[in-house]
């Protein structure tokens, strides 16, 4: 575990950075790159908190990403609902449904949580299709209101969601540290480890893990509603598609499962590379980013399956001994 | 409601069911030797579709002759995957297996998707293809009858193999205990590679025949995938037996969920169906 | 009054009877063997009182309280501890963290448990490793690190299953040299293990279990000496032995 001290100068110079970046290269395509960057190591730490530190993997986050995102759009767009209100109520239906698709399995051993998450997210995404109040697999757009906070609309500027994103990404990243440290972290440690040494020592792992899926729930609820105002439009099959999923993953994987500062590590890395590679190849329609990124998966995990943190400590390590 | 047509949907329900039934064998042999969830399952059931598709498409092989080749394929597919993807990995947690078999199935599905293309695919003019039989006023399906039969075959096969043969002996001696297993003097690494293999040349027996009566594209085993999960969690953990069960009733819940309910909610039931089973009965419908 | 009091308890699996019908107290302070031979269900037994197993039939009274169907950290939070036969380190822990991981029961901030766990460690000679990752110690460390954080939870009974198995006869010393100052500590054990030097040497009672039953139970001497026993289980091995 890295010292306190360690992570906040650490800590400190990327919120510096993100603070300034924007301010200094106006590109709007830097500008977009540095939101979905945000964007990404958020999510993806809110990943962390369940898929990595507890050791419960969820292929399912697609579904509290698209809750948050159809939360904030969809009372916007048919009342005119501030979306702040709208991405309060996806946080909490976001837990609710953490709880829901939690509580059968959570108590189970093997594979059932995994399941769990991969099919539900399958099931919330039929049933957004089929919903037509929210214009069902077509999907919905932002109305043209009036930019401001209240709408959290701007039309000229990226700036205030990069800052809004940047307050998130700050909170969340604070948040796992806090935890790594905490009891709640060693408990979800040992869970990842030896779920019945931790009952032995008077953990209630059914709980513990239900904790950390709603944490984790929450704040990709919120990323998600964010993602939606920032583009736009929303619709099943992007908000709610398993790509999302299997991107938050891959990033945590990519950096690092299970460590502080892997999501940042993974979204720097995957993110660019994305949307450069988009730039470059995309428009195909068929998915070469994917054919990237599923290989990714797969090379990572047999080669390193700590990810670029693994690959960094091994390197110190050798440098050390040399 | 009428007779007949509550008949007629039984009668699909079962004959779709036992294909699922194989799928999900497949995978519960290998979840219970290896405790491996292979998410690339319903890939492999896709690319068992599709090269008996092109088997056909190219060569004109009927897809009821170039089922024993599918099926060498994609056992070559289930053991490679072992070698080169699992076995790097069995000292580290099962996540990282489970993840890495979750890459390969978007690896598989996005190259295939890229050399061949979204379009849905079908075979109208095979032996099988589009005839049906009717016996008392209810129609059969020839392809699908074919197909559940030879489905209930193998996995009867499967069940001697397990059941009768050395093979099966140490593959249960390896799933109860690796350890002891190999002090036994029996190669746990060969099993592991044997097994995925044999799970993987389920799938191609399935998709032989699916081909016949199911549209073939690159996103077809996802749904499978799906499905294969919830059916083998049905049937309890390594219950190759239960899975069988479980399939069958899945057909029938899917089948007949389609037509009272809606087709477009037909995996929400079967996932309402996977919750409350496991929240009511953990070990599966059919563990003690 | 018992501290710990079984009734009736049993255990089956399907059609197999691990634990058929098992009645056995333990009185505050005692040191109670148990042994048997392999499958007898010993194992079983600890993990029907910690909770990790539900019991097919009976019940089990801890401090005159019912908790046969307490999971197993509700039975931890009370005052009941194990270790496994199998040893379970966190192994991607520091041998401190480990012992944390027991003070956390009673000490919910990290500081108070980490000097609790620090407490602990010195008390069973664990300090100079504490720094050290649990899973690449030796066994005899790795199952004395379990029993620190087995006691870091401030049990009152502790059920310790063969964690002298595995150990030289140097480490096996120091083990039993161990669980003593941890009876001097007032805690209540139960142990069981295979060697019989052993069991004979640290128990005030022993029980021994066969084939699921609870065959005898009485002090070490009239134990070694009942012919069920020598049938059931020191047949095959002290005699062999001495
Ligand atoms: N979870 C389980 N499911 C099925 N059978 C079990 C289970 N746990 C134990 N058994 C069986 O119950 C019997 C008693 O096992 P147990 O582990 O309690 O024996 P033991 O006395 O601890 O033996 P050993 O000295 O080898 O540790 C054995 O036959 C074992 O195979
Ligand atoms: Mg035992």
């Amino acid at each position: 575990m890295q010292s306190a001290k360690q992570f906040t100068s650490i800590f400190g110079g990327v919120l510096v950075l993100f603070l300034v970046a924007p301010l200094i290269i106006r590109d709007t395509q830097f500008q977009h790159l540095m939101i979905m960057l945000l964007l990404f190591t958020t999510l993806s730490q809110a990943w962390n908190l369940i898929g990595g530190f507890a050791g419960q993997v969820s292929l399912g986050h697609a579904m509290f990403f698209g809750i948050g995102a159809y939360a904030a759009m969809a009372p916007l767009n048919q009342w005119g609902l501030t979306p702040w209100i709208g991405m309060a109520i996806g946080g909490l239906v976001a837990m609710v449904a953490a709880v829901i698709v939690g509580y059968p399995v959570f108590r189970l051993k093997g594979h059932y949580f995994v399941i769990s998450t991969f099919a539900v997210a399958e099931v919330v995404r039929e049933l957004f299709s089929n919903w037509d109040w929210v214009d069902g697999p077509i999907g919905l757009d932002a109305p043209l209101v009036e930019q401001g906070w209240r709408n959290f609309m701007f039309y000229h500027t990226k700036l205030p969601y990069h800052y809004t994103l940047l307050i998130f990404f700050a909170v969340v990243m604070f948040v796992a540290f806090r935890m790594e440290r905490s009891r709640m972290g060693y408990y979800f440690r040992a869970i990842k480890q030896r779920p019945e040494a931790a009952q032995a020592m008077g953990v209630n792992i059914t709980l513990f893990k239900q904790y950390a899926f709603i944490i984790s729930a929450f704040f990709t609820a919120i990323c998600g509603s964010m993602y939606g105002l920032y583009v736009l439009h929303i619709e099943p099959s992007t908000v709610l598609s398993l790509d999302i999923s299997i991107k938050i993953v891959l990033i945590a994987v990519l950096g690092g499962i299970g460590s502080l500062w892997g999501p940042l590590l993974g979204a720097t890395i995957l993110i660019s590379l994305q949307e450069y590679s988009r730039i470059w190849l995309g428009g195909t329609g068929r998915g070469i980013d994917l054919i990237v990124l599923g290989a990714l998966i797969v090379i990572i995990c047999v080669y390193e399956p700590n990810g670029i943190v693994g690959l960094i400590k091994r390197f110190s390590r050798k440098k050390r001994k040399a | 409601m009428d007779l007949t047509i509550f008949l007629q949907l039984i009668i699909s329900g079962l004959l779709i069911g036992f294909v699922f039934s194989l799928i999900a064998v497949g995978l519960s042999l290998i979840w219970g030797v290896m405790d491996i969830l292979n998410f690339a399952h319903g890939e492999f059931l896709m690319l068992a579709m599709f090269t008996s598709f092109f088997l056909f498409a190219q060569l004109g092989i009927d897809p009821l002759y170039s089922l024993p080749i599918v099926v060498i394929v994609l056992y070559f597919i289930g053991a490679g995957t072992y070698r080169f993807v699992i076995k790097p990995l069995l000292g580290y947690t099962v996540l990282i297996a489970l993840l890495a078999t979750f890459g390969l199935s978007i690896l598989i599905r996005n190259l295939v998707l890229f050399f061949v293309g979204p379009n849905y695919r079908v075979i109208n003019e095979s032996i099988l293809a589009g005839k049906t039989f009717s016996i008392g006023g209810l129609y059969f399906s020839v392809p699908q009858s074919v197909a559940a039969l030879l489905c209930i075959l193998v996995t009867y096969g499967i069940y001697l193999l397990l059941t009768k043969s050395k093979f099966g002996r140490a593959l249960r001696a390896t799933s109860l205990d690796k350890d002891t297993a190999m002090l036994m003097g029996i190669n746990t690494n060969r099993i592991f590679e044997i097994t995925f293999g044999i799970g993987a040349a389920c799938v191609g027996v399935a998709g032989g025949l699916l081909v016949n009566f199911y549209a073939v594209f690159p996103e077809v085993g996802l749904n499978f995938t799906v499905l294969a999960f919830v059916i083998v969690a049905l049937g309890g953990f390594g219950n190759n037996g239960g899975a069988f069960l479980a399939g069958i009733l899945v057909g029938l819940v899917t089948t007949m969920g389609g037509f009272f309910i809606g087709p477009e909610y037909k995996y929400t039931l079967v996932f309402l169906l996977y919750l409350v089973v496991i929240t009511i009965r953990p070990k599966g419908l059919f563990g003690w | 009054m018992p501290i710990l009091e079984v009734k009736n308890l049993s255990m089956h699996f399907g059609e197999l009877a691990a634990l058929e019908d098992i009645n056995l107290a333990v009185e505050k302070g005692e040191i109670l063997g148990l042994i048997g031979p392999n499958g007898a269900g010993k194992t079983t037994f600890f993990n029907c009182i910690t909770g990790f197993l539900n019991a097919t039939r009976g019940d089990i009274f801890y401090k005159e309280q019912n908790i046969t169907r307490f999971g197993p950290h509700r039975v931890c939070k009370l005052g009941i501890c194990r270790t496994f036969q199998i040893v379970q380190s966190f192994n991607e822990m520091t041998a401190l963290e480990n012992v944390m991981m027991g003070a956390f029961c009673r000490h919910h901030l990290t500081g108070d448990a980490r000097e609790k766990a620090e407490e602990i460690l010195k008390f069973t000679g664990l300090q100079d490793k504490k720094n050290q990752l649990a899973g690449g110690l030796t066994l005899a460390d790795q199952k004395r690190i379990e029993l620190a954080r087995t006691i870091a939870t401030e049990p009152d009974v502790v059920l310790l299953d063969e964690v002298m198995a595995g150990l030289n006869p140097t480490e096996t010393e120091e083990a039993i040299g161990l669980i003593q100052k941890v009876h001097e500590k007032g805690l209540t054990i139960i142990v069981v293990e295979h060697v019989m030097e052993v069991i004979m040497k640290i128990s005030h009672r022993i029980a021994v279990f066969d084939s699921g039953e609870l065959i005898v139970d009485g002090p070490p001497e009239e134990v070694v000496q009942d012919e069920r026993v020598i049938k059931a289980y020191l047949g095959e091995e002290y005699h062999a032995e001495s």
